[in-house]
């Protein structure tokens, strides 16, 4: 599949779209999330032909054939190395991966924390539907304790993983958490993750229509997500509720929810969020809050600035280069221990 | 004071060092053949490392070995037997006893050799007075103490730990008497060696000149060699091993091609040395990728491979098991990608140190689905450059993965190499796009290749989408069609069959018209096939060799080679695997086969009696 239209004007939607068909399930969250995405990279200021988009197996993965950009529709799990060794090699692209919670964090649970750990400037989306859609229905790493599929007949006995504890237990310094069915909060998360130097790691609240409906509506559901959600905002206090009324302060080792107007509380008690904190003790909280003991976190948990792998790479190559007499591949082979035979 | 006694003239000689894995065998062996390349001996070395890094010391298990074949005449291996042999503890004896020659000079550390040591070494008789060292020419020397000895004296405050570790400086020191040499060759390796620290510089020196002068007074050794150098050989070597060659081929090859290259990788014996080698190469904007693991290791490449570099993963044989998923994939999104497996032993963890040819199958079909790629051996520690730089170029060409196998014994056996100049290595042409070409289409093929074109992101007008799914003809779109499958299958084959349109010929060493016997072999047994074929023509046998380089596919006039001769013996490494590959394709001819599955190379004394065996047969 090739594009030949390289109009340098301003970049809209549909510089991304495809024109073959679509092929997800009628209603299912993967939808949105493209048309996010979608809305999101002209805003990058970043030329169209410089995008690329690397995926896994599974449902989401299909995502590189849905958008115009250049693309690899590559291994199940592999996605993130391959996507590694690309920008590795080409900082200049602006490379996205997109997977899905069997991809990242069961097969492709190694290269995961790995590029985590290397901070590369990646921007890896999960598309996290607590199940393996593509494969018809068994348990993912991240299907809740007990769940009832094809696989676990009898409920699953494997503790979940939550990608955002991984993330941050691999050392990530950008991690948000976005609901496929809020547009406007994941198109201003992907702008934030494109913006942020280093590897940014979105898990997506998305529902698969087929086989795990409505998993996540215990939270994102319309009645119950105002009090069991928590948008967080970076410099803002971590307030939440329909009537805006409750709150997060840290008591002891943990977060705890209060109600502001309540024992002396104020709103000045609550924790203001700080994205940019080094320190990922509090985003760490933040990350594994879930009902109903807390609200979820939703938005951009932690968000800190560092070296990237990549630009340490070129670093050493400038220096090297400066600072080497080996010039050229002659020179190498004529370097060390030379025996001029006469 | 000299007694000079007689000097004998040799043709060649091997040499084996065995000591302790501290003893810094390796280090000497280096410096002995440094030496003879100074001198204009071609020579062939080849370590003989314990797997375990630091195997108690004293016992079979921690002896390290280096094996040196140095000669006036071309050298090809590093020899069957040693002729000398230096054992510096009765474990290093023990080890290296049935590798000798029987009238071999054996020096030993005569300091060592006690009840305690002989215990550890696992010896029932004390070796030196039962009738075991019959018939060798035996030189006990004092080798621990007369070391410590010199360095007190020369009060520069080392103690014995410190002097023990230049021991094998005065085994140097020995081996110099012993080869009538310039002692100033030995002093400047170690000037060099230890520029940093003068005092190990003057201790070193000081016991080497020790060993010369222990040698020469003691009368310990009756004669002394003298190999000449080798005639008609001019020009700049080095003396290099497989693992530096193959990583130096890849440079050459991404220079030539103005590409930069990309090397992602899992350390892995015996393959480690190329990650590391070019690991150090920042300055030439090479860029290495030490991965999580092997998968990642080419995962990374096909990354780097899309992006328009020249991209290489290296690794072993279980290593080549774990990447041949991605493997797949560098087929059918049809992108260059350079895998070069070093084999070793197998399977599964083996014989980690060892040598073998026992991936060849897996190289060829080790893949899920119709999977071809090309498959290329080394057949020489030097020629690992050329066949490194070979497999880049083919991959980049005919965009396809090219499998480059190696083995131990190329990998880290070392060859006096005639250095190559880059503008005499041939051009590589890089199959790309121009921008906003409005012909580019993703799988459109080149028509006499096959291969299709290398458009890169970043690149204005030219956006695709490749993946692991089946590929519509041309456009490549995600297709499922049945005939469109087929068709990309069969083309996918046929443009790994094309290549033989592009390489060389197989070449006959011998009667190349034809004769009696082809010994058969492919990539790193060519010293020793060649040796025993050229020993057994001197001594007037009709025998020649086919050594191949291109396995697949292999060279075009394969079924001319073979059908030319009355018999004809595949030889390798292995349980039969080439050999099944030319009965599957070749089924016309009969085929005798030697293997050997021992860790070891083949010896020349052996293939020769088989080849003799196999000419009185009627
Ligand atoms: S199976 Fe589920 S995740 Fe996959 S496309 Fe259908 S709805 Fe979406």
């Amino acid at each position: 599949m090739t594009d030949n239209n390289n109009s340098t004007q301003e970049l809209t939607k549909k510089d991304f779209t495809v024109d073959s068909t679509i092929k997800w399930c009628a209603g299912c969250g993967a939808f949105s999330i493209l048309s996010s995405v979608q809305n999101t990279l002209p805003k990058l200021g970043v030329k169209k032909d410089d995008f690329v988009f690397v995926s896994g197996i599974g449902c989401s993965s299909r995502f590189p054939y849905y958008i115009k950009t250049y693309g690899i529709h590559s291994l199940h799990g592999r996605a993130t190395a391959i996507a590694s060794g690309l920008k590795s090699a080409r900082p200049d692209l602006n490379v996205w991966v997109i997977t899905g919670d069997g991809d990242s964090m069961a097969i492709g649970g190694n290269h995961f924390i790995h590029l985590i750990r290397r901070n590369i400037d990646l921007n890896v989306i999960i598309f996290n539907n607590k199940i393996y859609g593509l494969t018809k229905g068994q348990y993912s790493p991240t299907t809740p304790m007990g769940s009832k599929t094809k696989t676990s007949p009898f409920g699953t006995i494997e503790r979940p993983f939550m990608p955002g504890e991984l993330t941050l237990g691999a050392q990530g310094n950008f991690f948000a958490r976005v609901i496929d069915k809020e547009p406007r909060g994941m198109e201003d998360v992907f702008l934030q993750a494109a913006l942020h130097k280093g590897t940014s790691i979105i898990e997506v609240f998305q529902n698969c229509v087929i086989f795990n409906n409505a998993i996540h509506e215990q939270i994102t559901g319309k009645d119950v997500r105002d009090d069991r959600i928590i948008y967080v905002e970076h410099n803002k206090p971590l307030i939440f509720g329909k009537e805006r009324d409750k709150g997060l302060i840290l008591k002891g080792q943990d977060l705890e929810v209060v109600k502001i107007g309540e024992n002396g509380i104020s709103e000045s008690d609550i924790l203001v969020h700080d994205a940019n904190n080094p320190n990922p003790n509090v985003h760490y909280m933040l990350a594994r809050m879930t009902y109903p003991t807390h609200p979820v976190a939703v938005g951009v948990i932690r968000s800190v600035e560092d070296n990237t792998y990549e630009g340490l790479l070129e670093e050493q190559i400038e220096h090297a280069k400066a600072n080497s007499k080996i010039k050229n591949v002659d020179d190498l082979l004529n370097s060390g221990n030379v025996f001029n035979i006469e | 004071m000299s007694n000079k006694n007689s000097i004998i003239e040799l043709e060649q000689v091997v040499v084996k060092f065995a000591g302790d894995s501290g003893d810094g065998m390796q280090l000497t062996g280096m410096q002995f053949s440094d030496a003879s390349a100074s001198l204009g001996n071609d020579l062939s070395t080849f370590p003989d490392y314990p797997s375990e890094i630091r195997a108690p010391q004293g016992t079979i298990a921690g002896v390290s070995g280096f094996q040196v074949h140095i000669g006036h005449k071309e050298v090809q291996t590093p020899g069957d037997l040693a002729d000398v042999l230096v054992a510096l503890n009765p474990a290093a004896l023990k080890a290296n006893m049935k590798w000798v020659k029987p009238s071999a000079t054996i020096i030993i550390d005569i300091d060592n050799f006690d009840n305690k040591h002989y215990k550890k070494a696992g010896f029932i008789e004390d070796p030196l007075h039962d009738s075991s060292l019959k018939g060798f020419n035996l030189v006990k020397a004092p080798i621990t103490s007369l070391s410590r000895a010199t360095v007190r004296e020369l009060n520069i405050g080392l103690d014995n730990k410190t002097a023990d570790k230049t021991r094998n400086q005065f085994v140097m020191g020995l081996l110099f008497w012993l080869f009538d040499r310039d002692m100033t060759m030995g002093e400047h390796f170690l000037q060099e060696k230890f520029a940093k620290k003068p005092e190990l510089v003057k201790a070193n020196i000081a016991v080497l000149r020790a060993g010369f002068n222990y040698a020469e007074t003691v009368e310990a050794m009756t004669n002394q060699f003298h190999v000449n150098p080798q005639k008609g050989r001019k020009g700049k070597f080095k003396k290099i091993s497989g693992n530096i060659a193959a990583s130096w081929g890849l440079v050459a090859a991404a220079e030539k091609a103005g590409l930069k290259l990309f090397l992602g990788s899992y350390p892995i014996t015996p393959a480690s040395e190329i990650l590391q080698e070019l690991s150090g190469l920042r300055n030439l904007e090479v860029k290495t990728f030490q991965a999580e693991d092997e998968i990642a290791g080419i995962c990374t490449a096909i990354g780097a491979s899309f992006g328009g570099y020249l991209a290489a993963t290296s690794t072993s044989g279980p290593g080549l098991a774990l990447k041949t998923e991605a493997a797949g994939l560098a087929v059918i999104t049809e992108l260059p990608l350079v895998i070069v497996n070093v084999q070793r032993g197998g399977p599964s963890t083996g014989l980690p140190t060892k040598t073998e040819q026992s991936d060849l199958l897996q190289a060829i079909h080790g893949r899920s689905g119709e999977s071809p790629c090309i498959v290329i051996a080394a057949s020489s520690p030097g020629n690992c450059f050329e066949y490194a730089f070979e497999a880049a170029k083919l991959s980049v060409e005919h965009m396809t993965p090219v499998i480059l196998l190696s083995d131990g014994y190329l990998a880290n056996g070392t060859e006096l190499w005639p250095i190559p100049q880059m503008k005499d290595l041939p051009e590589i042409k890089t199959p790309r796009v121009k921008d906003n070409d409005p012909n580019y289409q993703p799988y459109k093929r080149d028509p006499e290749k096959l291969s299709r074109f290398w458009a890169l992101p970043g690149q204005e007008g030219l956006r695709h989408r490749i993946g692991g799914l089946e590929k519509s003809d041309v456009y490549g779109e995600v297709s499922h069609d049945p005939f469109n499958h087929q068709l990309m299958c069969q083309y996918r084959a046929e443009k790994v069959n094309r290549v033989a349109d592009y390489i060389p010929k197989q070449d006959i060493y011998g009667s190349k018209d034809g004769g009696e016997l082809l010994v058969i072999g492919w990539g790193g047994t060519y010293g020793a096939l060649y040796s025993a074929v050229k020993e057994m023509r001197e001594e007037g046998y009709d025998i020649s060799l086919a050594q191949f380089n291109y396995i697949m596919p292999l060279p075009k006039n394969t079924d001319e080679v073979l059908g030319k001769f009355k018999k004809r013996i595949i030889c390798e490494l292995n349980l039969g695997q080439f050999a099944d590959y030319l009965r599957s394709i070749y089924p016309q001819y009969k085929y005798s086969q030697f293997n050997k599955v021992q860790g070891l190379p083949f010896f020349i004394s052996e293939l020769k009696k088989r080849f003799k065996t196999l000419l009185e047969e009627e």
